[in-house]
């Protein structure tokens, strides 16, 4: 027997997107039509999930300045707007979120992404990847160095455009707190007509998705900095096991 | 002055940052020989199991398939599951011979199967004393697909176990229960269960809440 006396906050299903949001077309075909199934007694295949302080990571995996390049020497880095996008990784109860895994991975500032599905006429940049990972520290703090990303087109609409974002990746203590998300930049006008952002109905939701310029930590004469806190499910500390 | 015990709830803890589709790119981030980058030192990946791990070893294998019946090529599935013992192994390592998770995507070209090399995971007994029947979590990340889908695989051959399964009986149609089995297979001396995941319509797959 495994311990799975444990509970995470209920996850507010009205809070994130529903599955079906015609206003963002591929959901349709791609959205359950049944109820989902809730587990009334989550279990230890729940209520558990992976730790990744063992995963060797390379010296550059979160700096997206030095870890893709094809060009030579000092010069060889990417074009954009350097920025560092930094956060914490805090559950529901602010309670920081130590040693857990946190993956991000972007388009270049032109809009495009190294990726063979891309077809965007914005050249590939040969200094930049677009991928980064690491851990939260101590104190659930993680950070990466990278270029801003571009806009982009995309179809859905006839002239539909993603504001500019990075994919952000995050599993928390267990499965039941994985979220992937994107982080939006505070004050791009595109952010509210984006379909994919209005995939979600309550604009409080939509304001944790954004990243807020960070004066106090960017660096003179060198690069901006944007915050972006990381919100997972709250392990109730009050849980009774009732019997 | 501020009446006790009047605050709503949402004041007194932080709403879950919400969650947006990981879109057609995902392989950049999470897959990355998919997107055609270069792989650093370590991936996570889907070969849970090393040969010279405990268990039973077996491949598993599937489709996404969507509302129209068309292939799903863009999803990327993340695996968590119990050993042969029926034990988590939380610390990943990959220099362990097995960890209880994994990644695979489905494929842009061909079949479309995702595929995961793994051993037979173990019934585990819940703190009520139910036990549940060998069964492999899993999450479908997708384009189009908003909040992952959580679903459960488990496996023809332990009949006996999915019929007392306290899970797969929280499904109320029977008929839907049969969506997580996955069916076996032998082929070149090999173990391989196979399960189609449906997001929509005719046989769509149980997803679940937790």
């Amino acid at each position: 027997m495994q311990d799975d006396n444990k509970r995470y906050v209920e996850r507010d299903r009205n809070w994130h997107p529903p599955a079906y949001a015609p206003g963002y077309k591929t959901t349709v075909a791609r959205s359950p039509n049944q109820a989902l199934v809730s587990l009334q007694r989550p279990s230890v295949s729940e209520l558990s999930g992976p730790d990744f302080r063992a995963l060797r990571m390379g010296p550059h995996d979160n700096d997206l300045l030095m870890n893709y390049r094809e060009g030579q020497g000092q010069d060889a880095l990417p074009i954009g707007e350097r920025v560092i996008m930094f956060g914490r990784v805090v559950d529901q109860y602010g309670k920081p979120v130590p040693h857990t895994l946190v993956e991000m991975w972007q388009a270049n500032a032109g809009g495009r992404y190294r990726h063979k599905k891309d077809a965007y006429l914005a050249p590939l940049d040969p200094n930049f990847g677009g991928v980064g990972r690491c851990l939260t520290d101590d104190d659930g703090w993680y950070r990466f160095r990278t270029i801003k990303p571009g806009p982009y087109p995309w179809p859905n609409g006839i002239n539909t455009w993603r504001p500019a974002h990075i994919h952000v990746s995050v599993m928390g203590p267990s499965i039941s707190t994985r979220l992937i998300t994107q982080m939006y930049f505070e004050g791009d006008p595109l952010i509210p007509i984006c379909p994919i952002v209005q995939t979600i109905n309550d604009p409080d939701a939509v304001e944790t998705m954004i990243g807020r310029l960070d004066m106090a930590r960017s660096r003179p004469m060198d690069c901006l900095a944007y915050r972006f806190d990381l919100v997972v499910r709250g392990e109730l500390q009050t849980y009774f096991e009732n019997q | 002055m501020q009446q006790p015990n009047s605050v709503g709830t949402h004041d007194l803890m932080l709403r879950e940052t919400a969650s947006q589709t990981a879109g057609p790119y995902v392989h950049i981030g999470l897959a990355l020989d998919v997107a055609g980058l270069p792989e650093r030192d370590e991936e996570i990946w889907n070969q849970l199991a090393k040969p010279e791990a405990d268990g039973e070893h077996i491949e598993v294998v599937g489709q996404v398939i969507d509302g129209n019946g068309d292939l799903v090529r863009d999803a990327l599935i993340e695996a968590w599951q119990a050993d042969g013992q029926g034990q988590y192994q939380p610390a990943f390592d990959l220099q362990k011979p097995f960890n209880s998770f994994g990644r695979t995507a489905t494929t842009a070209v061909g079949d479309s199967e995702w595929a995961l090399a793994t051993v037979k995971p173990g019934a585990i007994t819940r703190g009520d004393g139910k036990t549940m029947a060998p069964h492999i979590n899993l999450a479908v990340f997708a384009r189009g697909v908003n909040i992952q889908l959580q679903t459960r695989l488990y496996f023809e051959d332990e009949a006996d176990a999915n019929a007392v399964c306290p899970v797969l009986n929280a499904i109320e149609s029977p008929a839907r229960r049969q969506t997580l089995i996955a069916k076996r297979e032998e082929a070149d001396g090999k173990v391989r269960y196979r399960l189609d995941i449906r997001l929509q319509g005719d046989g769509e797959t149980v997803f679940f809440d937790f």
